[in-house]
């Protein structure tokens, strides 16, 4: 009888403190008034329905999807736009894990985190997207479609979610107190980061050779062989700035999270990340030249859809470029900050171009999303930063785990 | 790493051995494309077809469609139709410009390519191409992604958005009906013989004959002989071919060679990416020890 007690009493020790952060459930719901959490609240009242009443009467009722226009917003903001940004993960364990850049590793695990939520929710966007959601595992376990780019997609994007829940688990182990199984897991996420970046390269440019089926539906401007390229590429550059501005909103909103020697550090950090972006930024836009090149479509550059194009490439591909690289040589954070959002604004453009804006160009029947694809999308994104807080508050993340300070792995 | 004989020999080995598995690869391409064309195929001469649309009406009742639209109505003709889930082939008239010139009707469905886009798109193989000509949907495994919907350069199969559980809706070529040996449904019942069923490579002899006894009739061309690396539905037609609808910008690159770069480099990349990594991983730890060695010596003077 006694021990029953305090088996219970332990139990609510515990979820006190690992689940409601060290208050009372009560003091914890009441923490909850927040704006942000009102606002997310709101938003899944309305969303959750949305999502539940696609599912219950199809796609046609709840989406602007055509004969014409197969997919829409949550393939390409979802899931081509939500894969790039989740970049950030493996672009910063291959820089400090493969390149030795130790002083990047106060950003790694939020950059980690920040992709294998993505990912995560990428899945969570496909399944609303997809006609037969329940057969998700299908082309892994089932049925082999091996000459399909959406098959490699497939199975990328299963081994690399499986990766990068590997490469995060030191930090639940530390967060749970296990401190055996951690050793264990911290030697397993160094080999996940490898086959991470191997998985990362091939199905960033999976995702822009899908498009290589479509050569009389894209825009012969952004249609060329090398758009496997310029996904993978691009997918380096989203990955350097989605951390900025990421690692810039979270030293701001979880503040008591991180002692003050970090807040130092990340400025250096920001700095770095953008110089790195800047580079890549100039590589991928001569290969975007490239591309014009190699097309030979310039009379298409003198039309409404042209001009667009050039607005992606030159305000969003090529001004960062120059921003970035002046930020940096005048040491100016707030300017390199600044202009991250503005790349990673510009690689969702990207993405929605091919997907949508450039795609069927031709064809009268254009697709434009309605409002309960736009409510969706935001919901699923919602949901992601909910989650990216609730672990953050919870888990060694932005801070050390005072148990394994300074050991770096 | 010091490349003594031994290693030279491994990796020469190992490049002729890898060179070697390339080469079956092209030879059985070869092979599936010589298959096809031993495949069963239709060839549509428009200067036949009279507009009945009886195609259409035996199209549905052998795939237990709604029936067609306005039967036995002209007016039909007067919007340009497209498939849909509830009908897989549609005739339309020509896109004419005046009233003197003849109309003359055209009649779309799959057109069963060689070598199909959406075949090679599927991740599941909903779709497949069957070595008898027909290229055919198997709805147990479709998971409803519609990379076919973006591949196909026909826009052909059409996707149920009406249904909760949906299906990839599309003409089969009647492969049920061809295995008993019963012809498609459309091609047996067409009064006109607009529509002839036959194995392609015959198919085009037939083509190419009347085109040759009737030059000034026919347009010089042959729709779906080349294009898209080839076709299983063939047309021939004596009015220009965009006035029957028909994309004349599609390209003779059968579809599954545009991923076929990108695919094969996949290998590749899983192969040497792992040595590159982790060759870089050794070469920054050595750095560091290196370092830290330094460091230590550094001290030890000061």
């Amino acid at each position: 009888m006694n021990e029953t007690v305090e088996r219970t009493v332990g139990r609510r020790a515990l979820a006190r403190e690992k689940l409601w952060m060290g208050l009372s459930l009560r003091e914890y719901l009441r923490g909850l008034a927040t704006p942000f959490d009102i606002v997310a609240a709101l938003i899944l009242a309305v969303g959750l329905p949305v999502i539940a009443y696609r599912f219950a009467y199809g796609l046609g009722a709840a989406t602007n999807l055509s004969q014409t226009n197969p997919w829409g917003l949550w393939i390409g903001l979802d899931v081509l736009s939500g894969v790039a940004l989740a970049a950030g993960g493996y672009v910063l364990a291959s820089t400090v894990y493969l390149f030795g850049l130790k002083q990047f590793y106060p950003v790694l695990r939020a950059a980690i985190l920040t992709g294998f939520l993505g990912y995560f929710f990428v899945v969570v966007g496909l399944l609303v997207d997809l006609g037969r959601p329940w057969r998700i595992p299908y082309p892994v376990f089932y049925s082999y479609g091996v000459t399909s780019v959406m098959f490699l997609v497939a199975w990328h994007v299963f081994l690399y979610l499986t990766c990068q829940f590997l490469e995060f688990c030191p930090a639940v182990f530390e967060w749970l107190g296990w401190k055996n199984v951690r050793q264990w897991a911290v030697r397993m996420a160094i080999a996940a980061t490898v086959f991470g970046v191997i998985l990362s390269t091939l199905h960033q440019s999976a995702l822009g050779a899908l498009f290589l089926m479509a050569p009389t539906k894209l825009h012969p401007l952004w249609y060329t062989p090398f758009i496997p390229i310029y996904f993978f590429i691009s997918s380096i550059i989203a990955g350097l700035t989605m951390v900025i501005v990421e690692s810039a909103l979270s030293h701001r909103v979880f503040q008591d999270q991180i002692d003050p020697q970090r807040h130092v550090n990340l400025d250096e950090i920001t700095l770095g990340l953008g110089k790195a972006a800047s580079v890549a930024l100039f590589t991928y836009f001569f290969l975007r030249l490239l591309g014009i090149v190699d097309g030979g479509h310039w009379d298409l550059l003198d039309t409404p859809l042209g001009y667009w194009f050039l607005v992606e490439l030159l305000g969003f591909v090529l001004l960062p470029c120059f921003l970035l690289a002046h930020g940096v040589r005048e040491r100016n954070v707030r300017l390199v900050r600044g202009t991250a959002l503005l790349t990673v604004i510009g690689i969702v453009i990207n993405r929605l171009n091919v997907s949508l804006v450039a795609f069927n160009w031709n064809v009268a029947d254009r697709y434009f999303p309605n409002w309960m694809e736009v409510v969706t999308s935001v919901t699923i994104i919602t949901l992601g930063l909910i989650t990216f807080r609730w672990i953050v508050n919870r888990m060694p993340v932005l801070r050390e785990h005072p148990d394994y300070r300074g050991t770096h792995s | 790493m010091k490349i003594n004989r031994r290693t030279f020999l491994k990796l020469a080995g190992a490049t002729g051995a890898a060179g070697m598995m390339s080469r079956p690869r092209k030879a059985r391409a070869a092979g599936l494309a010589r298959l096809s064309d031993n495949s069963y195929a239709v060839l549509v001469d428009t200067t036949l077809c009279v507009g009945c649309r009886a195609c259409e009406a035996a199209c549905s009742e052998a795939n237990r469609l709604p029936e067609p639209v306005m039967p036995g109505d002209q007016a039909v003709f007067e919007k340009e139709r497209s498939t849909s889930p509830q009908s897989y082939t549609v005739v339309n008239r020509s896109r004419n410009t005046n009233e003197k010139e003849t109309p003359r009707f055209v009649k779309s469905q799959c057109m069963h390519c060689v070598q199909p886009a959406c075949a090679s798109a599927c991740p599941v193989r909903a779709l497949v191409k069957s070595p008898e000509g027909p290229v055919v949907y198997q709805q147990d495994r479709c998971i409803g992604c519609r990379y076919c919907m973006v591949a196909c350069p026909f826009g052909i199969p059409k996707f149920e958005y009406e249904k909760a559980v949906p299906s990839i809706r599309k003409c089969s070529f009647c492969a049920e009906r061809q295995k008993q040996g019963k012809l498609p449904a459309c091609a047996e019942v067409c009064p006109t013989g607009a529509l002839k069923f036959g194995k392609r490579e015959e198919l085009l002899e037939i083509a190419r004959t009347r085109i040759y006894q009737n030059p000034d009739r026919y347009i010089h061309h042959i729709y779906g002989e080349h294009e898209v690396g080839g076709t299983g539905w063939l047309y021939i037609t004596d009015v220009p071919f965009e006035k029957l609808g028909f994309r004349m910008d599609l390209g003779t690159t059968s579809y599954p060679e545009f991923t076929w770069p990108f695919l094969s480099a996949v290998p590749f990349v899983l192969m040497l990416w792992p040595p590159f990594l982790m060759g870089i991983y050794a070469f920054t730890k050595n750095r560091e020890k290196t370092t830290e060695a330094g460091e230590k010596k550094e001290a030890r003077y000061e």
